[in-house]
């Protein structure tokens, strides 16, 4: 197993923290694993992405140029990554913010409205979570009940209060792509 | 697996620095390397330690002359512009041979530069940026397990020669994250008999010092450290090889790049090609051995790294005119691209040719 994922979107979107979550599970399931972030100087705004391996092997190069499960939450991450995922790899695009659609037939591509979804969830900043829970349903890039698990040791004490809304978010991602 | 926590490379440094005794830090913020004097500033209060935000860089390094010449392990960060400034301060640590480890997340420059990865104090790191002769050990480490392990053997390095110890890293190794396993927390120690925590009964004083006003004295102190400089390129010199068995060709990086590099050896190894990578662990002292070992193999080197060119003069050295050393880099903080690497040693093979 190797995969390199790359997950990209505005600042603010959780990208960051997807990646962590993935990380985070795929070292707990035994795999060799790295996270690495594209960092500029804005706290907040601007373009976040962050580059995951998980892999059977040590981890070679952690930067994550030809990714073979791609993320994008925004416009500006499509028109970048569209064309660097790999052959016969993902793309998971979220459709309430991208209306492009993509000629490629060589790649799987899903798109899923997760922040129309979060918004009627009553917190649009869960779209990354029902965007994970998508993403790791199709896949297998990490089993789903290990995403779930990993909540608690990914999100810092003083945020444990919103892990319950978390594991919705991750379910109803699991429940869009089960359709 | 179950020692394995996932950590930021610029924590895993201070978690390191915790493990290895330190309990005092001094340090002044600079992107990319904050989560360290970050970390610090809550974790050395757990374990009864010192941490300091001083006004400047250079009031930083020193701190770390007054805490290292009372005993304490101590250490301070920063990134290139901020180490630019503590050069002064590391010449007189290593004038008045007192342990102490610095760390330098490198980014782009020259001047403020930008915040983005670079490798481009090479030159700033191993030939000394500040004045008179002298040495320190740099470790350049490629992994965030060879940091944490790296950084726990700097201060040994350190206190075993009394010398300043560098750990350098570039932005991408403090903002990435890995699994890491840290080393058991080590003993912390009476300060040492040279060290100068007041006379104690004793007749004499101890005295830290770097003034030798004297030529003759000056000279035989410099001496002195040209000894332990001598043993330090003896003992403490370490690199790693690979693929080069039956490398035709082989590459020469450090750090972050080394993995870049290592991934074209990989894809090069697939479509047929004999490459190896060389990686030098300690710039300074920079290996020698695995160019003696491969010049009389190899058809040529191709030095990558994130500068103009800085380690390829090391390897030009070190490989003596034996065969061909040509260099590929960025600088500014981009990364090289793997398929870029591949380029430019498919290029070298075309023109260098083999010679067998």
């Amino acid at each position: 197993m190797h995969q390199e994922v790359l997950m990209a979107g505005f600042g603010g979107q959780g990208i960051m923290l997807m990646g962590q979550m993935l990380a985070y599970a795929g070292m707990k399931e035994d795999k060799y694993v790295s996270w690495m972030p594209s960092y500029g100087p804005e706290q907040r705004g601007g373009t976040a992405n962050c580059g995951v391996v998980l892999s059977d092997e040590p981890v070679g190069s952690p930067v994550v140029t030809e990714p073979t499960l791609c993320v994008v939450m925004n416009r500006p991450s499509l028109m970048k990554f569209r064309d660097a995922v790999q052959k016969d790899g993902y793309l998971f695009i979220n459709s309430s913010l991208v209306d492009d659609s993509v000629q490629r037939d060589d790649i799987e591509v899903f798109s899923i409205s997760v922040t129309d979804e979060a918004d009627a969830m009553g917190n649009t900043r869960v779209a990354n979570m029902i965007m994970l829970g998508a993403v790791s349903t199709v896949t297998g890039v990490v089993p789903f009940e290990r995403l779930k698990a990993v909540l608690s040791e990914v999100l810092p004490p003083a945020r444990h209060s919103l892990i319950p809304i978390n594991e919705q978010a991750l379910e109803l991602g699991r429940e869009l792509v089960q359709d | 697996m179950s020692d394995l926590q996932l950590f930021k490379g610029n924590e895993a440094v201070g978690e390191a620095a915790v493990r290895a005794g330190c309990r005092h830090f001094f340090g002044y913020p600079i992107t990319p390397q904050n989560e360290l004097p970050e970390y610090m500033s809550w974790r050395l209060p757990e374990v009864g330690g010192v941490f300091l935000q001083a006004e400047s860089e250079v009031a930083a390094i020193n701190m770390v002359y007054g805490a290292g010449g009372a005993g304490a392990k101590a250490m301070t960060s920063s990134s290139s512009p901020g180490i630019s400034l503590k050069q002064e301060g590391i010449s007189f640590l290593a004038g008045a041979e007192i342990p102490g480890v610095i760390v330098n997340m490198v980014r782009g420059g020259p001047g403020l530069g930008g915040i983005q990865p670079a490798q481009s104090d090479y030159f700033q790191a191993t030939r000394g940026g500040g004045h008179g002769d002298y040495r320190t050990v740099v470790l350049g480490p490629a992994s965030l397990q060879e940091l944490v392990d790296m950084t726990y053997e700097a201060f040994q390095i350190a206190d075993r020669y009394r010398n300043p110890v560098m750990v350098v890293g570039d932005g991408v190794m403090g903002q990435m994250m890995e699994p890491v396993v840290f080393p058991d927390m080590a003993e912390v120690t009476d300060p040492p008999d040279w060290a100068t925590t007041g006379k104690r009964g004793r007749d004499n004083f101890n005295l830290i010092n770097s003034l030798y006003l004297d030529p003759e004295e000056l000279w035989e102190h410099n001496r002195k450290l040209n000894d332990k400089y001598r043993q330090m390129t003896e003992k403490e010199v370490r690199w790693e090889t690979r693929a080069t068995d039956d490398a035709d060709f082989a590459f020469v990086a450090y750090g972050t790049t080394a993995r870049i590099v290592q991934k074209a050896v990989e894809q090069m190894r697939e479509d047929g090609h004999a490459v190896g990578l060389v990686r030098p662990q300690t710039l300074w002292p920079f290996p020698q051995e695995p160019f003696d070992e491969l010049s009389d193999r190899v058809d040529g080197f191709r030095t990558v790294e994130m500068s103009l060119g800085q380690m390829v003069e090391d390897v030009r050295l070190a490989v003596q005119g034996r065969v061909p050393v040509q260099f590929y880099g960025t600088t500014g903080g981009v990364m090289p691209d793997y398929r870029d690497i591949i380029s430019a040693m498919e290029e070298m093979m075309r023109k260098v040719g083999g010679r067998r």
